[in-house]
């Protein structure tokens, strides 16, 4: 915009009645018009946010206390497990543990856990009893194909659910694999990356908790 | 009355936004891998159409010929954005299944496309109706091709349908035949292969059809819109 000394002390409808021209000249009226669709844009996309992020954040909990739920039988605890929360450190990897507790002692976690899939993240919640056994586990989110790698999900298929009663022992640390690979679990027909995944995500889990047993279950003393 | 009619029947059709505009093919192969998925997809799409179209055609007046492009990529983004934050908000189950395709929705070359060759020269009430029949032709094609790709890959129709549309539509969960299909049939070939039988099956139909009056499919076919890149 060209500089002017008088301009300061001019009314405003002057001042438009004088960069009129010039405005035009440099295709101003298409920068107001582009910049005037931005600022409401800008606004609503605002009101929209603020008036949507506590009932989100609402149902975010809400989506955590139900795969919780699945992961962590109401029979071991008398607590809510989505709010009694421990931040650990394990490797230089942050990780955040729920714990179930009965008359106050630890009966169980859930935390989770990722795995890269066929395609992009699979992110596992898993619960472990005190003494390693596999309480649940249930897929959050992941991107696997639409009618093949999907059937990992409990609405779809029952194949998640096997796992339960599982532990690092049983079956041997060895064998956790797909059948493709010489273990137990089926893998689905036409996709065999996927399982494979989560069988390896959760042996992955297993051993989490098994060489970090005692700060799982435990906050350490202060 | 027989204006109506031609933008109905344009836009499931004859004009039909995945088997004659060729447009939106991304999603068209991505999503129809199963048929509850290319009408999960389809009925998003539609609802969003509507009123991006109806939007585009009321804010016309407003929106100069050399920013339109944007101004309306704007107005997109901005209205699926909404809609996606309220839907997450308030329709938490819903939002559940159909989240994953709305992100889709905004980068979809279909929604500009009807605001850039319809909605910004045409009447509200009419935009709206040309985004209620493109939006049903795009259904129409996405659920045609999910339904041939799963019957022939899954040996399903329609499976999922209970949690998508609610358990009433559970009904529509069908096995057609034990076991497995063809693989290839779900995987992104498989798309490719039923789009180009697709394309020609309507080709062929349209050929047939206007046989006897070859003369005034070969004069709306020069007028017709010239497909964008996707």
């Amino acid at each position: 915009m060209k500089p002017s000394d008088h301009t300061t002390s001019l009314p405003a409808s002057s001042l438009t009645a004088r960069l009129g021209p010039l405005l035009e000249l440099a295709g101003g009226k298409h920068a107001l018009v582009l910049g005037g669709f931005s600022l409401v844009a800008t606004l609503l996309l605002a009101v929209a946010y603020g008036l949507t992020k506590e009932p989100i954040e609402q149902s975010a909990l809400e989506d955590l206390r139900h795969s919780l739920e699945q992961v962590i039988p109401a029979s071991i605890h008398d607590n809510n497990p989505a709010a009694d929360t421990a931040r650990l450190q394990i490797n230089g990897v942050p990780l955040l543990v729920y714990r179930a507790r009965k008359a106050g002692q630890t009966t169980g976690v859930a935390f989770e856990t990722s795995r890269k899939g066929y395609s992009g993240e699979i992110r596992l919640l898993m619960g472990i009893d005190e003494s390693g056994k596999l309480l649940g586990v249930r897929v959050l989110k992941h991107t696997e194909t639409p009618g093949l790698g999907d059937k990992i999900e409990v609405s779809r298929n029952d194949w998640i659910t096997r796992f339960t009663g599982l532990s690092l022992g049983n079956p041997p640390e060895a064998q956790w694999a797909v059948k493709k690979d010489g273990g137990p679990f089926d893998q689905f027909a036409g996709a065999t990356i996927t399982p494979r995944a989560v069988v390896n995500g959760i042996r992955d889990g297993l051993r989490l908790f098994a060489s970090h047993r005692q700060a799982l279950l435990e906050d350490a003393p202060k | 009355m027989s204006q109506t009619k031609d933008i109905l029947v344009d836009g499931v059709w004859r004009n039909n936004v995945v088997f004659s505009q060729m447009l939106s093919l991304c999603p068209a192969l991505a999503v129809t891998s199963a048929a509850t998925q290319g009408l999960g997809m389809g009925l998003a799409t539609l609802a969003v159409l509507i009123a991006s179209n109806a939007l585009v055609a009321l804010l016309r007046g407003l929106i100069t010929d050399e920013v339109r492009i944007p101004a309306f990529v704007l107005i997109i983004a901005t209205l699926v954005t909404i809609v996606d934050l309220a839907m997450n908000a308030w329709l938490h189950e819903l939002h559940k299944v159909l989240g994953l395709f709305i992100p889709l929705i905004v980068v979809n070359c279909l929604i500009l496309g009807r605001a850039e060759s319809f909605a910004c020269k045409n009447s509200v009430a009419l935009s709206a109706l040309d985004g209620l029949a493109m939006g049903a032709g795009f259904t129409l094609a996405l659920t045609l091709m999910g339904a041939v790709r799963e019957i022939a890959g899954s040996g399903t129709l329609f499976s999922g349908a209970a949690m998508l549309l609610g358990p009433a539509m559970g009904a529509l969960e069908v096995r057609i035949y034990p076991g497995d299909g063809a693989l290839v049939m779900i995987l992104p070939a498989g798309g490719f292969i039923v789009l180009g039988l697709m394309i020609a099956a309507k080709r062929t139909l349209d050929a047939r059809k206007s046989a006897p009056r070859r003369q005034a499919a070969t004069a709306a076919n020069a007028t017709s819109p010239v497909a964008t890149a996707s």
